[in-house]
């Protein structure tokens, strides 16, 4: 099986280029795209350069664009795929080495909602009490494994990375008004009604089509434009 | 040679679920802390925890009782754990859960707004008795709700991380750890992180075997560390193996999907869990089932065309249960065996999953060695917590869902000492110019080496060793046969070589220096195995089928330099009465 891979070292190439590289899949018993990378670093080219750990599709390192579209490298089949293979690193950052970005912005967009949970009221002995319909309110919102796989697919994203939060971002804000437990939800909206922070998502639901956990950010984000809304009434 | 140094008064190594507990304690207390990760926080292997985190609520039945998750513990151990070390996780349980509440972690809920509770392999009530909903869970994806949660409290604590940096090596002085010493994967930069003290939490090394639910990143780098600077390692021969991985690919399936009423089937359809354990069932605990299994594939019961798995059975517990207590189990099986559990049983079989021994520590978590006369001496400045730890709570055999609860109780318990020893005067230690040097050997090493075979020849031949020799049974004949591998190969990586030798984001450089680890780890574990002769928990020998309390109920430690030695097991529980050694169901 052919694939086409972005190659890029700062330390030798002037700029990058895309190398080809044919695979042996039956051999190698490559059933994932991150098999046949394996395949190829372990046994054709070890520089080629990628971020791996879990393998199953929760820890969310190896986020890369295949195909022209946004997922993860371990949990995407080889069955189905067009060759030759086009792998290139996610869009919208800076290129480290190969396949891997700087996610600095992403993470910085990340800790600018104040990802964890506030409560100003005194802590009871026990558990907080939260009813399994509040619980549920969850759903959809916890399982973000951080892969930036949306936020790299979102245009808003590439015009204005260091501004608009970008949808894993705005899921996690979502994430914390949502959840009963938290006292918060006045002050986080607050933080977020700029022109940039939330306002430039213009709904194009590109983070929807990638998510490669089937979450749903425009949908929060358009729960938080409504929340804003019912609270400026 | 100068070093670039960078001070602190604590390193943690490992952002996992040990690591940021240890983190967010000595951050919140105002301490300059730094956590080294090889990976970004929440890729840690913590993630990938499902089933959930045990401690005796009593949310689900009632009532509970934290003696009864001690004694099913112990029990679970095969008699191996320390009881002191197992009665202060398990009393402490409850709040420790908690304080995860108050952090965020969205466990389910029941009716009436409390965390829900989930039945798990082995624990009971009463004594033994009756099965127990103990276990506390967001889902099937606890492990991340808890790392995230942690990360994200992390976050507002202003942690410093220095993510994507690797720790090579200890930094040994006469009179303890100075620090480490850790390469900024981005630049390739070697700098001397100094500190009062270093926390190890480094988590397993699940990748010594060809198949394991482990993470790419599992290659027991504390292990290889704590053993490079003279450090031992305690109870290795005890690996556990999860019954229920899928087949072929590895994947975990968690055990909650046996608390929430799924079972194990053979090919004539036989539920034969029933035939193994009548009492506890599929709910015994791992090590047995895990052998039940294998004896089911060996005797010809298993499924598939070479009969080489049996069958976990969900579907009669509807989609409604199964989408919403197994969301993650439904997804992981349609990705990784290609079946909707809702509708077909998953083929699932026995997998190197945890590593029960590690480094030992007292239940401050402070890394403990021998002296001369063989008694417990902590080792200035070094601390582990978590999978890379032993303490020892989970003994021959850990108990599902109480790796979670290890990983909280006893990070935060080293974040608490850490504090206390700086309060009481906890110093640096000064490394001398070899003591430095000593730290960047392996490093130098692969650096220098131009031409040899690769890190992954090398890594491949010794998953094989591991799994062909050391998995759910062993023998004397094969362990010494392994044996004889593994040291061949011990002698080809000091000659094997990286040809790319660039700074920026190396990551063949990397996986050398973890194969270096891996290999400590695979011979730590072949010399205890081949040590010791009798059946306990996980170490399950044909020809030594018995448990020995005799001659073998103790820790066996082992050093680099091949020496074994042997520490007593703590029978000793502060508040209670220790628990008298029985037999075990099997």
């Amino acid at each position: 099986m052919r694939f086409s891979i972005y190659r890029y070292n700062p330390e030798t190439d002037e700029k990058p280029y895309m190398k080809d590289y044919d695979v042996d899949v039956v051999e190698h018993d490559c059933h994932m795209v991150l098999d046949a990378l394996l395949a190829i670093k372990n046994h054709m080219d070890d520089t080629l350069t990628f971020r791996r750990s879990c393998r199953e599709g929760v820890c969310g390192s190896d986020g890369m664009n295949i195909n022209g579209k946004n997922g993860l490298a371990c949990t995407l089949s080889l069955d189905s795929m067009k060759e030759p293979v086009v792998i290139r690193p996610l869009p919208g950052l800076p290129v480290t080495r190969d396949l891997v970005v700087d996610m600095t912005q992403f993470y910085e967009q990340y800790d600018k909602v104040q990802p964890f949970l506030q409560n100003s009221d005194p802590l009871p002995a026990k558990e907080r009490l939260q009813s399994p319909t509040d619980r549920a309110k969850l759903d959809g919102l916890y399982e973000c494994i951080l892969c930036a796989c949306c936020t790299t697919s979102c245009p808003s994203f590439w015009w204005n990375p260091d501004k608009f939060v970008g949808p894993a971002g705005l899921l996690q804000a979502y994430r914390f008004i949502a959840d009963s437990r938290d006292t918060e939800m006045d002050e986080r909206l607050a933080d977020l009604t700029d022109p940039f922070s939330v306002f430039r998502c213009r709904g194009i639901m590109n983070c929807v089509d990638v998510c490669p956990k089937g979450l749903n950010p425009t949908k929060a984000i358009n729960h938080i434009k409504e929340l804003m809304l019912e609270k400026s009434v | 040679m100068s070093i670039a140094t960078q001070t602190f008064d604590a390193i943690i190594v490992g952002g996992g679920g040990a690591g940021l507990r240890a983190s967010l304690e000595l951050a919140q207390s105002g301490l300059k802390v730094a956590v080294v990760s090889k990976v970004f926080p929440t890729r840690s292997h913590t993630v990938s925890a499902q089933g959930g985190v045990n401690a005796a609520l009593g949310n689900t039945d009632g009532s509970d009782d934290w003696r009864w998750h001690m004694y099913d513990t112990i029990m679970g151990s095969d008699f191996l754990g320390d009881q002191d070390a197992i009665e202060y996780m398990c009393k402490v349980a409850p709040e420790t859960i908690y304080e995860l509440e108050h952090m965020g972690l969205p466990f389910s809920r029941l009716d009436d707004g409390k965390i829900y509770q989930r039945a798990f392999g082995g624990q009971t009530r009463n004594f033994g008795r009756d099965l127990v909903h103990r276990t506390c869970c967001a889902a099937d994806r606890t492990g991340h709700a808890m790392l995230h949660t942690l990360y994200q409290k992390n976050v507002q604590a202003k942690t410093k991380f220095l993510n994507e940096w690797f720790a090579i090596d200890l930094v040994k002085t006469d009179a303890g750890i100075a620090g480490v010493i850790a390469l900024d994967i981005v630049s390739g930069e070697v700098v001397f992180l100094k500190a009062r003290a270093t926390i190890l939490a480094t988590g397993g090394a699940g990748r010594i075997f060809q198949s394991t639910t482990n993470a790419h990143i599992n290659t027991g780098d504390g292990f290889g560390m704590a053993l490079r600077a003279g450090l031992p390692l305690q109870d290795m021969e005890f690996w556990q193996f999860h019954p229920t991985g899928i087949a072929g690919a590895g994947v975990l399936i968690t055990e909650g999907s046996r608390g929430e009423g799924g079972y194990l089937v053979n090919k004539d359809g036989e539920r034969y869990m029933e035939r193994y354990a009548p009492h506890l069932k599929d709910l015994s605990c791992r090590d047995v089932v895990a052998r039940s299994t294998m004896i089911e594939i060996r005797e010809g019961r298993g499924c598939g065309p070479k009969g080489e798995y049996t069958l976990l059975k969900l579907d009669h517990l509807g989609a409604d249960v199964i989408d919403k207590r197994l969301p993650g189990i439904r997804e992981l099986a349609r990705t990784f065996a290609g079946v909707d559990p809702v509708k077909d049983p998953i083929p699932v079989i026995p997998t190197c999953h945890y590593i029960m021994g590690g480094i030992p520590t007292n239940i401050n978590a402070q890394v403990v060695t021998l002296d001369r006369n063989g008694v417990d001496k902590p080792v200035e400045g070094v601390y582990a917590a978590g999978e890379c730890a032993c303490v020892s709570v989970h003994g021959a055999n850990r108990l599902g869902a109480n790796s979670l609860l290890d990983i909280v109780v006893f990070g935060r318990a080293a974040g608490l000492h850490v504090q206390q020893s700086v309060r009481e005067g906890l110093g640096f230690r000064e490394p001398t110019q070899s003591d430095l040097e000593a730290a960047l050997a392996g490093l130098n090493r692969w650096n220098n080496n131009t031409k040899g075979e690769s890190v992954d020849e090398i890594r491949v031949a010794l998953q094989k060793v591991m799994q062909d020799d050391f998995g759910v049974f062993r023998t004397a004949e094969n362990m010494q046969e392994g044996f004889k591998k593994l040291k061949a190969l011990q002698e080809r990586l000091q000659y094997a070589a990286i040809k790319d030798k660039s700074n920026c984001f190396n990551t063949t450089r990397i996986e050398a220096l973890e194969l270096d680890n891996l290999m400590a780890t695979a011979l730590a574990t072949a010399y205890l195995a081949n040590e010791r002769t009798e059946s306990r928990g996980a170490h399950a020998r044909y020809d030594f089928p018995e448990r020995d309390d005799q001659n073998w109920l103790k820790h066996s430690v082992y050093y680099a330099d091949g020496r074994i030695a042997f520490r007593p097991i703590n029978m000793a529980p502060r508040e209670v009465d220790a628990i008298k050694l029985q037999a075990r169901e099997q």
